[in-house]
Parts: structure tokens; C-alpha cells; sequence
């Protein structure tokens, strides 16, 4: 991965984590959004890997932490924040709120947060582009707590069966609600799980975004020659609760610090000024031009009219 | 007019539809190669024909065949899968009615889901209550599904291409004793429309609001009752979701009676909807209480003769009608 395409992880990390961080504040005041947000602070880089390795054809089927992949799918901040003011302009019209917003243009087809629900509507994505033959790939992100949800399992026996273009993409934060990984599994490596598929499986540093790109990347390929599917698991931590109304009473504090000082974006902007390649004042640069990106989202979204009542009996039948 | 059981219908229909769009595929446990393989098979010899590209056999993975229909919908394909029986639904039903019914909604109009759903129903097979429970009300239940569950082999192949090529995400519910019964069928390309009820005898005394299998149960009684000078009715719904409100309470106000007769199990059945219906929209028409004729609260038995109790049929049907004359 060269220079450029580096700096532009990191400034789709940044864009993440700066939108993520202002849903966490309007969260605070009800006058503004109120409500419980899930975030994905701390686990940019999957987001931003993945992104990177995928072409506009490529669908990506996601979870209830979403708003990152869907960024880095291409979707906009605007129409992102809107929907999660639930305003008419939103990509869904407010149907969907934070948690469940599908991005068609960019091929976003389903967020959704029944646990380990979009495994199985990633396989049939993916059988859609063997029967039609056409060369795009399914991308399914997950955690690590959906993948002991049987739906996990059979659409995995099911993709590997029919060596499905589908790239499953756990990402490992160690917590499935309010338990460790020890307390859910006895299984140490989500990505052990590939084997009883007979499916690749492959571990990568979650934190790493340029590392997370290659392993889709490679993936991606396998799965267009015909040798997927793949299961990748990334190994990451999620900074916050599971939402904000989350107190983290059962997150050890040194355990975070821990995480925050491999903080996703802190290492690719040290390595990239080590390799004398970036500077400070390039990072300042994109801090501003992402402030002003999500300052603007969230005045767009804020001045964008409310559904009409009687737009929700809209949308639920062709 | 040819003469074809209900399974028949379904297989000509699942035939003719394949042959006519190529984004028609079929999924399921034993479509293609089957332990339940005979004459009557709604995917009889469809994988013959169309080769494993088209007939997908897939693991016993109810939720995977669920989710397989609505990924691969979503993407432009017009899946048609087989849940084998109706209490298998309930493994699939996260698929089917947390996301077949809603996504489109959640994508505020612009996503499509246009999967068929076919489920096997029905008590009478002898083969207890995990093969044989009747949840027709639990899909109806679901806004953004649509719900057919045809009577006679005729509506079930035009009803089952309408289900092919509507938009939205149909659940095909076809009654198991019926597969085996025969009935005429046009030859050739029809469509019967989804959301129409059928009236399948005109009368004058008392309308019968009923579907599947239990329109057999309903002709009997008729046709006794006639000998009584008694005039029935017979509505047959068809489709449940959309509801064809209008043909309800027509009938209803020309006969001024009301039974509803389903074999699903009383509480939070269908028919409450029905009398619900009549009891808003056509009060003032009736001139007596509705009454609902359905199995009991129990799970389907297995021994014959506690199945045959639990089945509604043409005496308990025809005691209620007398009853309200």
C-alpha cells in the first residue's frame, strides 16, 4: 500500500472517529439528540481497511456499530447524520435511525442488529453474484459475540459449501455485551471457527489498518477466483460501553488504557512521520477539513424538516 | 382444463415461471433430490430440467435458506424457497420477518425483497404437532409480508405467479393434504391476483369466511345444509395480508351472518381478525353473533383419532350455522 493510500486510512480513520465522538456529545443533550448511541471508537481501522479494499460493486452487509463501515463504503456524513436525527433528508427518511441505516448507492444493503441476522443475507448476496456471475464481493461485518448465534454457523457451512464470493469480517472487539471473550467461548480465535468449514480463516491485527486492507485485499481475490470464502477475523477494541448509556462497570480501566495507547490512529500517523512521509501539519490539515465536514453534517441534519407523521405508513410494501 | 392435484399446480407453476425469467431460482431442503420424491412433489423433476445452477438442494439450514432469499432478492434474483414444513418456519422466522418484512422499510423505500416463501402446512398427515401447526397468523402479524394460502390447484398456480412476480416478499402457505387432491387447471399462463378473495359459492343465509384446506369442510356443509333449506355462502380469502376487506362485508350484508372457519388454533387465530373485521365495519348488517369454528388450544395429536378431533370439520361447522338461523 503506498504513501497516499496510507494517509488516506488515516484521514477515513479520523473522519470515524470525529463522527463518532460529536454522536457521543449531541448524545448527552436531549435538546439535540439524546438517546443511546453505538460507536465504534477504537475500532476505525477495520472500517477503514475494509473500505479501502472494496470497489463501488461490492456489497457490505452490517451490524449495529455501523456507522464507520458505512463511511468508509462511501456513504455520505450528511445523509448519515440526518438519518440519525431521524429527519426526512436521512438516507432512509428516518425509518431507520442510527441503527439500522442501508446505504443502496453505495451498496450498503442491510444494517441490521439482530446479532448474526446479516450472516445469513450475506450468503445469499453472494450466491446472487455466482448465479448472475457477475465479479463483485460480499464484505459481512460482525462481532465476535455473533458468532455464536447459529445463524453464524449455517450461513458459513452454506457460503463454504458453494464457495461463495463472501468475505466474513469478525471484528473482535473482546466484549459480546457485558461478557469476555473467555465467558462466551471457549474457542480462543473467532477465526478457529473457519476450519469447521473447512474455510480459510485468518487472524489480523485489527488495529492495523493497512494490515486490514491487505488481508481483504487477498481475500477479496480468493473470492474472485473462486477459492472463497474467507473468514477474517480482526482483533480490535471497542473504547466505550456498547452504547453510550453503557457504564463499562465491567471494562477494566487499565485494560482500556492499555487499548488506547494502540490507538489505530495514533500508529499509522506515527508510522507514516517515521517513514518521513507525513507531518503534524498535514494531520492538523485533516482535522480541520473533518471538522468542518461533520460540523456541517450535524447543521444540515439539525435544520433538515421532520417526516410528516403520516410518512410512516410509507415504504413497507413495492 | 387439465386435472392436476394442488402439488401439481404448484410444480407447473414453479415449471412455467423458470422457463419464462431466469432470475427464478429454487431453494430448499430435497427440491432437487428429495426423501419425500413422488408424482405429487411441488419440485418434482424441476432439477432435471433445470440443473443444480437453478434447483439449489441446501443444508438443513432453515435460517440460511431464509437468508439466502432475501440477499439474493435483494440483488435482483426472484428466489423461491421451501421451508418444508410450517413449524420449521419458526427457525427461519428471524430471516423472514426481522428482515424480508422490514428491510425494505428500514431503507426508506429503496430496497426490494421480491422472494417467495413456500411453507407446507396442515394437521391430518399423522404426523404430530413439529410437523403440523398452522402459524399463518404469525406472518399475518408481520407488516410487509404478504400471505396466500390458496384452496383448489387453480388458485395455487395463478396465485403462486403472481407471488413470483410481485415485489414484495410472499409467503406461500400450501396445505399437505391438499398437495394430493386434484382439481381442474387452465393450461398455459394465468395470474390470479394477490389480495382477491373468491367467492367459491354464492348463498343467501350466512357467509363462511375460510381458506385452505377448510374449504372442503365448508362445501360439505353447504351442500347438507342446502337440503335444510339453509343457503350459505362460502368466501374463500385466499390472502390473508393483503385482507380483501371488501368481499368480506359485501357477503356479510347481503346474508346478515357471520362464521369464520380455519383450522389454525383459536387464540389470536386469524378468524379474530375477520370477526374483528365485521364487527367494526358491518355491525349494524349482522343479525347474529359471529361465530368462530377453528381447532382447540392444544398442539396438533398424533393418534388418528385425537388428529381427526382436532381438525374442525362440516359437523361442528354446520351445528354452529344452525345455530344462528
Amino acid at each position: 500500500m503506498d504513501n497516499n493510500e496510507q494517509k488516506k486510512l488515516l484521514r477515513m480513520m479520523l473522519l470515524i472517529r470525529r463522527f463518532e465522538e460529536k454522536l457521543v456529545d449531541l448524545s448527552q443533550d436531549p435538546q439535540k439528540l439524546g438517546g443511546m448511541m453505538i460507536v465504534c471508537t477504537g475500532q476505525e481501522a477495520v472500517a477503514a481497511g475494509v473500505g479501502a479494499a472494496l470497489l463501488p460493486e461490492d456489497v457490505i452487509i452490517t451490524n449495529h456499530r455501523s456507522h464507520g463501515h458505512l463511511l468508509a463504503k462511501g456513504a455520505e456524513p450528511d445523509l448519515i447524520m440526518a438519518e440519525i436525527f431521524g429527519r426526512r433528508t436521512g438516507y432512509n427518511k428516518g425509518k431507520s435511525g442510527t441503527l439500522h441505516i442501508a446505504v443502496p448507492e453505495v451498496n450498503a444493503l442491510c444494517t441490521t442488529t439482530v446479532v448474526g441476522g446479516g450472516i445469513p443475507i450475506a450468503v445469499g448476496t453472494a450466491f446472487a453474484a455466482q448465479y448472475m456471475q457477475k465479479d463483485y464481493v460480499t464484505v459481512c461485518f460482525f462481532g465476535n459475540g455473533a458468532s455464536d448465534e447459529g445463524s453464524f454457523h449455517e450461513a458459513l457451512n452454506m457460503a463454504s459449501l458453494w464457495n461463495l464470493p463472501v468475505i466474513f469480517i469478525c471484528e473482535n472487539n473482546i466484549y459480546s455485551g457485558a461478557q469476555r471473550m473467555e465467558e462466551h467461548t471457549k474457542v480462543k480465535d473467532i477465526a478457529d471457527r473457519a476450519a469447521a468449514y473447512a474455510m480459510r480463516g485468518e487472524i489480523v491485527d485489527g488495529n492495523d489498518s493497512p494490515a486490514v486492507y491487505e488481508a481483504v485485499q487477498r481475500a477479496r481475490q480468493d473470492c474472485l477466483s473462486g477459492a472463497g470464502p474467507v473468514l477474517i477475523e480482526c482483533k480490535t477494541y471497542r473504547w466505550g460501553g456498547h452504547g453510550t448509556a453503557d457504564q463499562q462497570l465491567y471494562q477494566p480501566k487499565d485494560e482500556i488504557a492499555r487499548w488506547k495507547e494502540q490507538c489505530p490512529i495514533k500508529g499509522l500517523k506515527a508510522s507514516l512521520m517515521r517513514a518521513g512521509v507525513f507531518t503534524e501539519q498535514e494531520f492538523q490539515q485533516f482535522e480541520i477539513e473533518i471538522g468542518h465536514i461533520v460540523e456541517q453534517a450535524v447543521q444540515f441534519a439539525e435544520t433538515s424538516p421532520w417526516p410528516d407523521p403520516a410518512e410512516a405508513l410509507e415504504d413497507v410494501y413495492v | 382444463m387439465q386435472e392436476l392435484t394442488l402439488g401439481q399446480a404448484v410444480n407447473q407453476a414453479l415449471r412455467e415461471e423458470m422457463s419464462r425469467d431466469e432470475r427464478v431460482f429454487i431453494a430448499g431442503e430435497g427440491v432437487g433430490v428429495s426423501i419425500h420424491s413422488g408424482p405429487y412433489g411441488a419440485t418434482n423433476g424441476l432439477l432435471e430440467e433445470f440443473g443444480p445452477r437453478r434447483v439449489k438442494d441446501t443444508p438443513v439450514s432453515e435460517a440460511g435458506i431464509a437468508g439466502l432469499a432475501v440477499g439474493a432478492s435483494v440483488m435482483g434474483l426472484l428466489p423461491v424457497v421451501e421451508i418444508m414444513f410450517n413449524p420449521f418456519f419458526t427457525i427461519a422466522a428471524d430471516q423472514i420477518v426481522n428482515h424480508a418484512a422490514k428491510l425494505r422499510y428500514l431503507s426508506g423505500g429503496k430496497s426490494k425483497f421480491p422472494l417467495v416463501v413456500r411453507v407446507k402446512t396442515g394437521a391430518g398427515i399423522g404426523a404430530g404437532c413439529q410437523h403440523s401447526h398452522n402459524l399463518e397468523a404469525w406472518v399475518a402479524h408481520s407488516p410487509g409480508l404478504k400471505v396466500v394460502m390458496p384452496s383448489t390447484p387453480a388458485d395455487a398456480k395463478g396465485l403462486l405467479k403472481s407471488a413470483i412476480r410481485d415485489e414484495n416478499p410472499v409467503i406461500f402457505i400450501e396445505d399437505m393434504i391438499l398437495h394430493f387432491v386434484p382439481g381442474s387447471v387452465p393450461e398455459g399462463d394465468y395470474t390470479i391476483p394477490i389480495g382477491v378473495a373468491d367467492i367459491k359459492k354464492p348463498g343467501r343465509d350466512v357467509t363462511v369466511v375460510t381458506w385452505s384446506k377448510m374449504l372442503g369442510a365448508a362445501f360439505k356443509a353447504a351442500g347438507q345444509l342446502e337440503q335444510e333449506g339453509i343457503s350459505v355462502e362460502i368466501v374463500d380469502l385466499r390472502t390473508l395480508v393483503p385482507l380483501d376487506e371488501a368481499t368480506i362485508l359485501e357477503s356479510v350484508e347481503k346474508t346478515g351472518r357471520l362464521v369464520v372457519l380455519h383450522e389454525a388454533t383459536r387464540t389470536g387465530g386469524f378468524g379474530g381478525e375477520i370477526a374483528a373485521l365485521v364487527a367494526e365495519k358491518a355491525f349494524d348488517a349482522l343479525k347474529a353473533p359471529i361465530k368462530r369454528i377453528t381447532a382447540p388450544d392444544i398442539p396438533v395429536p398424533f393418534s388418528k383419532p385425537l388428529e381427526d378431533f382436532y381438525i374442525p370439520n362440516e359437523s361442528s361447522l354446520m351445528e354452529a350455522i344452525r345455530g344462528l338461523l
